[in-house]
C-alpha cells in the first residue's frame, strides 16, 4: 500500500547504519516480509530500484526478500492456523477471539556491504 | 563485503522519532491529536465547530496534511485559528518526521491543543505513528456500519472514535448497535463518540473529552 515509504524508511536506516560503521557501499539487503504485511513484493522491488539509484550507497545493492508466514492463535482452543487461508474465524473451533502471532512483519534482516578503505596515517 | 546482521523493523527508524517527538510536546504543553478517516467523512467541519465551540477556552492550531490543495488550511484560518498547509506530494500518510516538519513552521508558544488532520486514507495513516499524544479516528454514518470489519487496525489504534453525521442516521441503514459491538470488539478501551457537527448533537460531550484530555497532557508535562 505504501512501498515507496517503506523504501525510504529502509534508505534512511542504511544511511545511518552506513555512517556508524562506515561503510562505503552496500552490496545486497535482506528484508523480512510477512504475508499479511500489506506489502505487494513485485511492487515493492520496483520502487527499490526507482529509488536506489538516488543514492550512491545502495545503487547497486541487491535486494533479497524473504517471506514470513502468517499464523493467528485462537485464544478460545489454543491452537495455531494459517492466516492467509482462514482469516479471522479459528478453522478448528469457529471462535472470533483470534490474534496474529507472525506476518505482518517488515524487518532488515542483515546486508553484505563493503568497508570504507581506510586511509593510512 | 561483509555481512551485517540488523534484524530490525523498517519503522523502528520513525518510531523513535515519533517518540522524541511526543516528549518534546509533553514538555511544551502541547496536546497533538492524530485525526484519521476516511476522504469526506467531516473532518474539517468537526475540526470548525470545535475551534468555534473551545475557542475562548483553548488555543487551538491545526496542521492540515493533504496530498495536494489548500481548501482546508483556508476554511480553518477563516475561523481565526493558527493553520498550516502541509503537502505530501503523492504520499498516503504522515509519519513522524513530515509532522515534525509541519509544526515547526507554527508557532506553538501558545497553543494548547493542535490537531494533525492526516490524510484521507482509513490504511495507511494507522501504520506510522506520527508522535501525537492522542489518536481519534472519525468514522460517517454514510460511510457504512461495516467498516470495521474491513480497517480493524485504525480502530485498534485509537483513543477515540468519532461517529459523525448523525442527522444522517434516519436516511442510512446503519445499524448503531451493530456498529458499536463491531469497534468494542476490536478494541474494548476506545471511547465513542456520535456527534452532528451540523447540529451540533453529542458535540457537548466531545468536546468535555477534549478539554479533560489537554489538561491531563499539560499535567503530565509538568511532572516530568
Amino acid at each position: 500500500m505504501h512501498e515507496l515509504s517503506i523504501v525510504t524508511h529502509v534508505a534512511k536506516t542504511l544511511d545511518e547504519l552506513a555512517k556508524e560503521n562506515h561503510l562505503a557501499r552496500i552490496g545486497s539487503v535482506t528484508l523480512q516480509v510477512g504475508e499479511v504485511s500489506g506489502i505487494m513484493t513485485d511492487y515493492f522491488t520496483e520502487c527499490w530500484d526507482y529509488f536506489k539509484k538516488k543514492n550512491p550507497l545502495i545503487a547497486e545493492a541487491y535486494l533479497k526478500l524473504e517471506t514470513i508466514r502468517a499464523v493467528t492463535f485462537c485464544e478460545d482452543c489454543r491452537q495455531e492456523y494459517e492466516t492467509v487461508r482462514y482469516g479471522r474465524t479459528c478453522p478448528h473451533c469457529g471462535s472470533e477471539h483470534t490474534y496474529l502471532l507472525t506476518g505482518n512483519e517488515c524487518i532488515i534482516k542483515e546486508i553484505e556491504a563493503e568497508d570504507e578503505i581506510q586511509s593510512s596515517g | 563485503m561483509r555481512v551485517i546482521e540488523l534484524h530490525r523493523s523498517v519503522t523502528e527508524s520513525n518510531d523513535q522519532d515519533a517518540l522524541q517527538l511526543r516528549e518534546e510536546l509533553r514538555a511544551k504543553g502541547v496536546l497533538l491529536v492524530n485525526l484519521m478517516s476516511a476522504p469526506g467523512s467531516g473532518k474539517t467541519t468537526l475540526l470548525s465547530r470545535i475551534i468555534t465551540d473551545l475557542k475562548e477556552k483553548l488555543s487551538i492550531a491545526v496542521l492540515e496534511a493533504d496530498i495536494e490543495a489548500s481548501v482546508d488550511a483556508e476554511r480553518i484560518e477563516a475561523l481565526g485559528a493558527q493553520s498550516i498547509q502541509v503537502h505530501t506530494d503523492g504520499m498516503c500518510h504522515m509519519d513522524a518526521g513530515m509532522t515534525r516538519t509541519g509544526l515547526e513552521a507554527m508557532d506553538l508558544s501558545r497553543t494548547d491543543l493542535a490537531f494533525l488532520e492526516n490524510i484521507g486514507n482509513l490504511i495507511c495513516p494507522a501504520e506510522y505513528d506520527t508522535g501525537a499524544g492522542l489518536n481519534v479516528m472519525i468514522s460517517s454514518v454514510p460511510e457504512g456500519d461495516d467498516k470495521p470489519l474491513k480497517y480493524p487496525l485504525m480502530y485498534q489504534k485509537s483513543q477515540a472514535l468519532v461517529l459523525s453525521k448523525m442527522d444522517a442516521l434516519p436516511y442510512f441503514d446503519f445499524d448503531l448497535e451493530k456498529f458499536r459491538e463491531r469497534v468494542l470488539f476490536l478494541n474494548p478501551s476506545i471511547q465513542i463518540f456520535p456527534v452532528s457537527a451540523k447540529t451540533g448533537e453529542g458535540m457537548e460531550d466531545l468536546e468535555a473529552w477534549l478539554l479533560e484530555e489537554t489538561a491531563k497532557w499539560k499535567g503530565s508535562g509538568k511532572r516530568a
